[in-house]
């Protein structure tokens, strides 16, 4: 016999769960602005998040996927990226949204059933929600292979989910990126249950990073909660395909503290226990033990802190409950650059029935 | 002015895009060195290079998704699937990305992408290259589909669809790709979408049809009018969104509709055609709205196939009983 391959797969671990360290801080990390700014993005993401599931229990809200517990996999993700990259999101990716400088106030009008939350101000070039599972990444692909054609020195990065992770088209986009080398780095957050099914029913390979390995580019494994750890490795894996190296994976390993969305109740299938367990592990409080150890952090800020996430939070709900509904000829007058002659006939349908509607509610309201 | 078949029509508009719009990329497999499995892009590797015409490995709902994050990206990407029957794949991508893109981002993205694609039946081929899908494409919102039936129009509809700021579907008719030529100037001037084409004007009767089955259709057109019928011929070339007015106006004329393709019957692009006919023309028929199709049932292998695609006898079989109404 003669081997023909071998592969290692490392895990990448900074910040325990305790708050100390495993290893060395990479160099960034010693600028307590750049740990705190980390900080305050993971306890905004945990403000909106519960906000959000509060906004749907009272009706002025729907259905929408809290991301509690994994807060680090988005930031740190969001961090690693310079604002020229693009970043294409699943659906539980609001922490590196809000980095990126998509609005509280958007992302709470498209989970509020309104597509105008996603014609976001800031980061025009970033992908919209993903809702279909992996299907946004031969996207990513394709937004990288722009990039290399123009030769440009960005980085398209995916995050998708641990289930995402056995559909066809995730392959597909890896198996390219990887034959093209092209300037695409896939972040999966690991969150260990695809609704109800567990990772142990997702896939027999040991891990989702060594996935890579058959793609022809490097996986790596790191502790998703360890906001830091995330940052470094995600920065790793977009510096290096930004410099021409090619794609890369990163399974980050976390855990969903929540529910799946507000639709969800995850006491059917999973074990209360098991939820404690991880909730030792979660990413805030990590940080914040280190700051606290480092001298950088007490009661004080913390409680400014967490009244600045509520104000910011309450501001854009304010401004989500106000905005003024969308003309019912939206949905048919951004399907194609303009509306075509023949559907003409159909957008005045739409209004006509849209007025109909408001006739209908007036007439109810007296 | 130089005489071409279809499929070098098709050429000679990717051509001429990729030389107009440096945006313009040609993806799909075999397109590179091997020109396509029908010679579509022939020699376009050479003559642009390999950042303009790019063989992709064998996925067809990679390479859909791969041009919507390219479109999205201000890129015109040509996608070519080698055969009808490979494109289902790319279904998702489209009914899920491609057709809603821009309105789900209103307007912050977009997606100029063309699908480009070989099909029908009637050249003996294998399994799954022979089929007619395009009411299905035709049923998805936000996504045009365009059949030329003759050189002239695959030139003019596919520069066209590429310079199009959204999806196309287009798709090519195999059966007459080298079946006949025409003489037509690579000019670069497009054909409108969304506009019927009225082939040949009549009174008596008005014919529906696309792709290669125009050409039995103006057959029988010919057959008809040695009868002293006059038939009026409509190629609604943009399938959808379908140009009902132009359909209309010629059944207002004409009082009977037949309606021709090859894709299966039920839920075809003739039911909706009749539909529009049964909602806004009834007044005007004097016969029932009548289809010669395909059926519903797997494109047969070709033992079967020549009972399967509709034929000019099908055609006149049935002109011929709605002209008995009167």
């Amino acid at each position: 016999m003669v081997e023909v391959a071998r592969f290692a797969v490392e895990r990448v671990e900074i910040l325990r769960p305790d708050g100390t360290l495993a290893a060395p801080l990479p160099a960034w990390a010693e600028q307590p602005d750049e740990l705190i700014r980390l900080y305050r993005g993971m306890v905004l993401t945990r403000t909106y998040d519960t906000k959000a599931v509060n906004l749907q229990r009272t009706g002025r809200l729907g259905t929408v996927a809290s991301s509690l517990g994994q807060e680090a996999v988005a930031v740190g993700t969001a961090a690693a990226m310079r604002p020229e990259d693009v970043l294409l999101p699943s659906f539980r990716e609001q922490g590196a949204m809000f980095w990126r400088g998509v609005r509280i106030e958007e992302l709470l009008a498209f989970w509020g059933g309104d597509e105008r939350g996603s014609n976001w101000a800031e980061a025009r070039e970033d992908f919209p929600i993903c809702v279909p599972v992996g299907s946004h990444a031969p996207h990513a692909a394709g937004v990288a292979c722009a990039f290399r054609l123009r030769h440009e020195p960005r980085v398209a990065v995916c995050v998708l989910g641990d289930g995402a992770t056995s559909k066809g088209e995730v392959y597909e986009a890896w198996n390219l990126a990887g034959v093209w080398r092209l300037p695409m780095v896939t972040v999966v957050n690991n969150n260990q249950w695809a609704i109800s099914v567990p990772r142990s029913a997702q896939t027999a390979a040991e891990t989702l990073a060594q996935k890579a390995i058959a793609c022809g580019m490097p996986g790596v494994q790191v502790d998703g909660n360890d906001v830091i750890a995330v940052r470094e490795v995600v920065g790793r894996a977009i510096e290096r395909a930004r410099s021409g190296e090619g794609p890369s994976l990163v399974e980050a390993v976390t855990y969903r503290l929540s529910d799946h969305t507000t639709a969800d109740d995850a006491r059917r299938y999973r074990d209360d226990a098991e939820v404690s367990t991880h909730w030792k592990e979660e990413p805030v409080a990590r940080l914040r033990s280190l700051l606290v150890a480092r001298g950088l952090w007490g009661k004080e800020r913390e409680e400014a802190l967490v009244a600045g996430c509520n104000r910011e939070v309450e501001r854009a709900v304010e401004a989500y409950l106000a905005r003024s509904p969308a003309p019912a000829s939206d949905m048919i007058d951004h399907v194609f650059a303009s509306v075509p002659e023949p559907l003409a006939p159909q957008r005045e349908a739409i209004l006509r029935r849209a007025a109909a509607r408001a006739a209908g509610a007036e007439g109810a309201a007296r | 002015m130089s005489s071409m078949t279809l499929v070098e029509a098709v050429r000679a508009a990717l051509a001429r895009a990729l030389e107009e719009d440096p945006t313009v990329l040609l993806l799909g497999e075999d397109v590179g060195r091997d020109g396509g499995v029908f010679r579509a892009t022939e020699r376009l590797f050479e003559r642009f290079g390999p950042e303009r015409v790019l063989d992709t490995p064998l996925s067809e709902a990679l390479f859909t998704g791969l041009a919507v994050g390219l479109g999205a990206q201000g890129f015109r990407p040509v996608v070519e699937f080698q055969f009808d029957g490979f494109m289902y794949p790319a279904l998702d991508q489209l009914l899920n990305h491609a057709g809603r893109l821009r309105a789900r981002t209103r307007g912050r993205l977009s997606c100029p992408i063309v699908l480009r694609a070989p099909y029908g039946g009637g050249i003996r081929a294998p399994e799954h290259h022979s089929e007619s899908p395009e009411g299905l494409f035709a049923a998805i919102p936000g996504v045009r589909t365009v059949i030329p039936s003759s050189p002239a129009r695959a030139y003019g509809l596919l520069l066209a669809a590429i310079r199009d700021p959204d999806p196309v579907v287009f798709l090519e008719p195999k059966r007459i790709y080298r079946a006949v030529r025409e003489e037509l100037e690579d000019d670069g001037r497009a054909l409108p979408l969304d506009r019927a084409f009225v082939l040949r004007e009549g009174r008596d009767l008005t014919i529906v049809a696309w792709g290669a089955l125009v050409r039995e259709v103006l057959e029988a057109a010919d057959r008809l009018a040695e009868e002293g019928a006059r038939a009026e011929i409509v190629d609604p070339a943009t399938l959808a969104p379908l140009d009902a007015a132009t359909i209309l106006a010629s059944v207002a004329k004409t009082g009977r509709c037949l309606i021709v393709h090859e894709a299966p019957r039920g839920h075809g692009p003739g039911a909706e055609i009749a539909a529009i006919l049964a909602e806004e023309g009834l007044f005007s028929l004097l016969a029932p709205v009548a289809r010669v199709t395909g059926f519903d049932a797997p494109t047969p292998l070709p033992r079967l196939e020549g009972v399967f695609l509709p034929a000019e006898v099908d055609i006149l079989e049935a002109a011929h009983r709605l002209l008995a109404h009167r």
